[in-house]
């Protein structure tokens, strides 16, 4: 696709996600209480949005990512997202 | 158009799904064994499980003109029980026999532990030593990127394997590269919240080719779309993909990978 065919396609719903993540942000700043590492992840992962690289689908995972590679020890809890 | 969904769990839905699936154009339906959403009591429920897999569930979807092809394995969740795990792998021989039953899935790891890791071994060892296609889940979330690491270790460390009869599965952008790399097949699962949406599945395409690949809805009890594939046709002929490329995608390619198992026919 063209450059002009990807934000015929997909702009609208892009911006909406966008607005969503502000909304997020904003929600988060309102609420009492600390934060946690799952705020602290997802903050480095929005600057990942910015970057002038490439990958950025990639590289907003693996800041997401538990990116240890011994094993664990015990069963933990569900995935919650971040690590 | 017509699609094969590779991977579904048609025990936790409804039977309007099958009619759905197939008013859209699914010629088959494969569902690996998976979690419940709750531990079983026993090795009696993964039996019961196992019939319902290998029997009931044919013949629901029967009823709709789909053939239903099912996977065996205990799950990697409650794989964390090492003497459930024994006895639930010393039962799956018994059902390798049945017409259905394509391999040995979906197998792998959940949170990454040491017992879910020595229960893949066991399974993978099962899949060599009963020349049977492989079925590997992948962690959720946080845990995907070292888990998918610590599988494709270890199917490399089994020179029995032949990649081309493996296929692992909710692959997303950082891990699809390494599974391709490394020679195996590789799942795209279409999820509405976590996993990837349609645009972000077509996107890998694109950019990593679409040879060994297949795309599934893995729709289960959580929140999942049994029509997550077509829809994804829509989103191709959107982006003005031929009706021959999206064929190959949604159908012939997981064919070509489930053709390798002499039991699957259309």
């Amino acid at each position: 696709m063209r450059r002009d065919q990807v934000l015929d396609h997909y702009f609208l719903e892009a911006r909406s996600k966008l607005i969503d993540l502000a909304a997020f942000l904003d929600r988060l700043e309102r609420a009492d209480g600390e934060e946690d590492f799952r705020a602290a992840a997802f903050r480095r992962a929005c600057e990942e949005l910015l970057s002038a690289q490439p990958e950025r689908a990639k590289r907003i995972l693996l800041a997401f990512s538990d990116l240890s590679t011994e094993l664990a020890k015990a069963p933990g809890g569900p995935a919650c997202g971040a690590s | 158009m017509r699609y094969i969904e590779p991977h579904a769990h048609m025990v936790s839905r409804v039977t309007d799904d099958y009619a759905a699936m197939a008013t859209a154009g699914c010629q088959a339906v494969c569902e690996p064994a998976f979690w419940a959403g709750f531990d079983r009591g026993g090795a009696q429920g993964f039996h019961d499980y196992f019939r319902q897999l290998t029997d009931y569930e044919p013949k629901r979807a029967a009823k709709f003109g789909l053939p239903h092809y099912a996977w065996l394995c205990i799950n990697p969740k409650e794989a964390e029980d090492m003497k459930l795990a024994d006895e639930v792998l010393a039962m799956i021989p018994e059902f390798l026999e049945e017409s259905n039953v394509l391999g040995i899935g979906e197998i792998g790891l959940n949170k990454n532990t040491r017992n879910e890791m020595a229960v893949l071994e066991k399974h993978v060892d099962l899949a060599a030593r009963h020349g049977q296609l492989i079925l590997v889940h992948t962690p959720h979330l946080e845990d995907k990127f070292k888990g998918t690491r610590l599988i494709l270790d270890l199917l490399a460390a089994d020179g029995r394997l032949d990649p081309g009869r493996v296929i692992i599965d909710h692959a997303e952008e950082h891990t699809l590269p390494l599974i391709l790399e490394a020679g195996f097949w590789a799942g795209i699962t279409l999820y509405p919240e976590s996993k990837c949406t349609p645009a972000r599945a077509i996107d890998m395409l694109e950019v990593h080719g679409q040879e060994r690949v297949w795309l599934n809805s893995a729709c289960d009890w959580g929140r999942s779309d049994p029509l997550a594939v077509p829809r994804t046709a829509l989103e191709m002929r959107k982006r003005g993909h031929s009706p021959e490329v999206i064929d190959r995608l949604l159908f012939e390619n997981p064919k070509r990978f489930l053709a390798q198992c002499p039991k699957f026919h259309l």
